[in-house]
């Protein structure tokens, strides 16, 4: 642990704690799916504990300690991060996207449609950090190879699938995303 | 059965739209008004004597609500029980207390417990417990630990030796030896069955709340068997069964790490009791690879007689099965009677001399971990039969072929007593070498490696019991429940259907299956038909899902409980009709007069009438509502063929897995998405332990792969494309014909590639590695060797 200063037996630096023994909170203001929130966090908050518990957007899951396993991945400023590796007040100022925000208007994601067809989950817990990566593999990569996805989602565990079906899930979303994209420039 | 629309249809997953949204509900995300969270002390230690514990810095901490140790809940709640109580095999019960009172026995057992109002605070309380430990030395081996003088885990169980279990009939065995000493081969080898960690996504959860008002207690948790938690939660707590509510929400995987019940769960129950407020714990991931259950950890001395034929004669060997350090809930099962039966996988092998140790050590307890005892009985056997057919320089595939069970010897009885219900596998191997293109395989082999890379190629043809299963056989064999399984079909005014099953599924699609047959059987559009599952107050007492038995045991009593509902809406539009029930024709949902196909009820017409209940025929009661409890007379035993075909890199002792082809035969299905994506994901686990995982104890007890960084759980770009293919073989024991898919991937798939490496290595002489088979352990092997052609 680096710092210095008196410390608590549990190891916490003194200057996170303010007058009767109350951690000094912080202001973060955060966009997240349209959406602006202003809280007074704890320093130490993990940004997916706040999106969990202060915001109430379950869809984001914690399922390691370690940033192993991906299943917090959600997007800030359009990219996909590990929101167990980020503190809250890390991402003040920033636009978050979520699970929850993805489809519009009541129409489904293609990714998110992708993963229906194609039965890319089963338990459903790796699913939305699944998703998540893949807005963002997409964006660098429209036209993936499924050798490109496989290493692109590298980050994501799941345990249920054996992945194959998840592959075909974002080769479908893609080729569905492709289709969007030429029909929209046709029409612009 | 009547030709279906639906059943055999791979249609989309009808629980995947709220999983996919993040709108599912898993425990962790439950809210509760007044709710706290609970944090479980956990023994650094392996082995220590507790001297004292002080939880008064951790009382005074802000936000504390309450602390308790293991001494608070003496005497309140009961040990935990091991509930697979093995006959003829000397058991030993040692008491497992939900918090270690004055011995811890593993590094992760629970010594306090503190509730804050909420998880950092709790977590930081935790920090403040004071514990005084003594260490004492630890045993991690299963050998090490039943050697004289090792730490002695139980009082009364002396050399730590939990069972001692033997089938088989020594005589015979050692007569069929010692002919094949004289005029056939007799092989040795010994084989290790590593410690896996299950890594469910999900890591287990509890919220608990108790009304003291009622004397309810409602417990919501990860589960794969909410009725049997509730049973034996009843046994712990001394609360009755019918004031507890077991709840399974969203369950985000299992692979058999949720169906024990852990002390957790009790803990947090009597932490809602004492605090009077909802309580949750979650389990950390770190946390998760300490508390929850562990699978494998065998040591096997195997030896096998063959003629020079190939014709395998016998098997005798003995296991050393580390449980850990308290036996869960149906550790002493898995590996007798769902590993040492299952010894001669799909072979006519005549005689077995088998027997298993179980020790305690000190370690995290296993128990079932995907296929649990079977994947362990088909790595030996799939293994040995590759020895002997290296041994007689004969083919791998004509080897399996020369002692395949005869596709018209079933049922067959195999040496250990278990009748097979219906296998064909003949056809399911040719169609996977077919598929590998098996002979062209082996004539590149013969061209050498290149760029020193060597090709291999693995088979495994395996047979697995599951769709657990008849009650009196399960009895006979000592596990303390029945197995049977429970439907209700209620149809409603509307005919709309909800649909309760016993069953508890957590990944595997049956919200969709099971739907299927329901819409088949009672021609209801698959939207009109809702499944439920997980809660004991809104489902009857089933057994749950674990041992590929939910579409098996529990599709089949929905079937039973839909033709029921049928049979009873066939009277009544009968009398509606004015017809004969005989002369009722029923298809696609429609109840017609046999020749006046325009004298016709829907079935929607018929479930109205039977709610309005104006003109029911006499005899006949109101409402169109079923229940069946359906306990087969068989387990069912799928069986397939699955090939590896690898290359190993001599230079870096690297394993790339070219190709992976499954053939499997699970009976009838009913939707081949989803059979496929429970064949995919059974493959990756089994490949997993051949190549990747594996759970590394210190001597000391501290678990060496503590955290996600230090397990290999396998990652998308490790694999290819699987290519599947299925044969039909229906199971006789079930109106459905089917046999259950969840583990056969994970059973077949570890010995294949195993084999495959292995056959990959035979220029330099290896015969044997044991997993996980990483390049240091290849590259030691090829090395320490003398070196291809110098």
């Amino acid at each position: 642990m680096s710092g210095s200063g008196p410390r608590r037996p549990d190891g916490l630096l003194a200057w996170e704690w303010g007058e009767g023994g109350n951690i000094v909170k912080r202001s973060v203001t955060v966009t997240v799916n349209g959406v602006r929130h202003t809280h007074e966090v704890e320093p130490r908050l993990l940004l997916v504990h706040y999106v969990r518990e202060v915001l109430g957007l379950t869809g984001t899951h914690v399922g390691c300690d370690t940033s192993n396993c991906g299943a917090c991945t959600l997007l800030m400023n359009g990219k996909a991060v590990k929101s167990c590796t980020l503190l809250a007040v890390q991402a003040d100022g920033a636009s978050l996207q979520t699970i929850e925000g993805l489809a519009q208007d009541g129409k489904l994601h293609p990714i998110q449609e992708g993963f229906w067809e194609e039965h890319g989950l089963q338990c459903g817990f790796c699913t939305p950090g699944m998703i998540m990566a893949t807005v963002d593999l997409l964006q660098r990569h429209p036209e993936p190879t499924d050798e490109q996805i496989r290493w692109g989602i590298e980050g994501n565990l799941c345990r249920c699938t054996g992945y194959q079906h998840i592959v075909n899930a974002i080769q479908h979303a893609a080729r569905t995303m492709r289709a969007g994209s030429t029909k929209a420039g046709r029409s612009a | 059965m009547a030709v279906s629309k639906l059943f055999g249809a791979s249609i989309k997953r009808r629980e995947d739209p709220r999983l996919i949204t993040g709108r599912a509900t898993y425990t962790d995300d439950l809210r509760f008004p007044g709710l706290t969270f609970a944090q479980i002390v956990r023994s650094p230690h392996a082995h220590a004597r507790i001297r004292r514990v002080d939880v008064d810095a951790a009382r005074r901490h802000p936000g504390v609500v309450a602390v308790f140790t293991g001494k608070d809940l003496q005497g309140v709640i009961n040990p935990i029980p091991t509930a697979w109580l093995i006959p003829n095999a000397e058991l030993k019960t040692p008491p497992h207390p939900a918090l270690a009172v004055d011995t811890v026995r593993y590094a992760g057992d629970g010594v306090a417990v503190v509730v804050a109002e909420d998880r950092f605070a709790a977590r930081d309380a935790a920090a403040l417990v004071r514990v005084d430990y003594e260490p004492l030395p630890a045993v991690v081996d299963q050998q090490k630990a039943m050697a004289p003088g090792a730490p002695q885990l139980h009082a009364d169980v002396p050399n730590n030796l939990a069972f001692k279990w033997i089938i088989g009939n020594s005589e015979a065995t050692a007569a069929a030896f010692k002919e094949a000493e004289r005029d056939g081969i007799v092989l040795a080898q010994r084989f290790v069955n590593q410690r896996l960690i299950p890594n469910a996504m999900e890591p287990r959860a509890v919220v608990a709340q108790y009304n003291s008002g009622s004397g309810d207690l409602s417990v919501w948790y990860t589960t794969q068997n909410p009725h049997i938690a509730r049973f034996v939660m009843s046994l712990v707590t001394g609360l009755p069964e019918h004031k507890i509510r077991i709840v399974a929400p969203e369950v985000g995987g299992g692979f058999g790490s949720k169906i024990p019940f852990y002390a957790d769960e009790a803990i947090i129950a009597f932490c809602a009791r004492a605090t009077d407020r909802p309580v949750k714990w979650t389990e950390a991931r770190q946390e998760n690879y300490l508390a929850t259950i562990h699978g494998r950890d065998h040591i096997t001395d195997l030896e096998v007689a063959a003629r020079r034929d190939g014709t395998i004669t016998a098997l005798r060997g003995r296991t050393w099965a580390n449980l850990g350090a308290y036996l869960s809930t149906a550790a002493p099962g898995i590996p007798t009677i769902l590993h040492g039966l299952m010894l001669t996988g799909c072979y006519t092998i005549p005689n077995i001399d088998y027997g298993v140790y179980g020790v305690f050590t000190n370690t995290t307890p296993v128990d079932a971990y995907r296929g649990a005892g079977r994947p362990e009985a088909t790595y030996l056997i799939e293994r040995i039969v590759d020895l002997v057919a290296a041994k007689l320089t004969l083919d791998p595939a004509e080897v399996r072929r020369k002692n395949f069970i005869p596709s018209g010897r079933f049922p067959y009885t195999i040496a250990a007593g278990l009748a097979y219900d219906s296998g064909n596998y003949g056809p399911a191997l040719d169609r996977a070498l077919e598929m590998t293109g098996y002979q062209r395989l082996r004539e590149e082999q013969k061209r050498g490696p290149r760029n020193g890379k060597h090709l291999g190629i693995g088979l495994s043809t395996y047979v697995e019991i599951c769709g657990l299963g008849p009650s009196p056989v399960v009895g006979s064999t000592g596990f303390q429940g029945g197995l049977w399984e429970s439907a209700i079909v209620r149809l409603h005014p509307t005919a709309k259907a909800t649909v309760f099953t016993g069953t508890s599924p957590h990944g595997q699609g049956e919200e969709t299956t099971f739907a299927q047959i329901v819409a088949d059987e009672l021609g209801l559009p698959i939207d009109d038909i809702e499944v439920v599952h997980g809660d004991t107050a809104a489902v009857p007492m089933g057994w749950g899902t674990y041992g590929s038995r939910t579409t098996v045991v529990g599709g089949a009593a929905i079937a039973l409980a839909a033709r029921r509902v049928r049979e009873k809406a066939a009277k009544i539009a009968a009398h509606l009709l004015e017809a004969s029930v005989q002369d009722i024709v029923f298809d696609q949902g429609r109840f017609s007069v046999r020749g006046s196909p325009d004298r016709a009820k829907t079935i929607q017409e018929v479930t109205l009438q039977a709610y309005l209940a104006w003109n029911l025929p006499a005899g006949v009661e109101p409402a169109l509502e079923e229940s069946a409890f359906f306990d087969p007379t068989n387990f069912t035993f799928p069986f397939g063929a699955h090939v590896a075909v690898v290359e190993v890199d001599a230079g870096t002792g690297q394993v790339e897995l070219k190709r992976y082809i499954a053939v499997d035969d699970c009976g009838r299905v009913i939707n081949p998405l989803i059979v496929d994506g429970q064949v995919h994901g059974g493959v990756v686990q089994g490949i997993a332990q051949a190549l990747y995982e594996g759970a590394a104890y210190g001597p000391d007890g501290q678990l060496l792969t503590g955290t996600m960084a230090d397990y290999a759980v396998p990652k998308a770009h490790m694999f290819p494309m699987f290519e599947t293919a299925r044969t039909e073989t229906p199971s006789p024991h079930n109106p459905l014909g089917v046999k259950g898919v969840g583990e056969t991937g994970t059973i077949a798939s570890t010995p294949a590639v195993v084999n495959a490496v292995v056959d990959a290595l035979r220029p330099y002489g290896i015969t044997h590695l044991d997993m996980p088979l990483t390049p240091e352990r290849i590259w030691t092997a090829i090395h320490g060797k003398k070196r291809l052609g110098r």
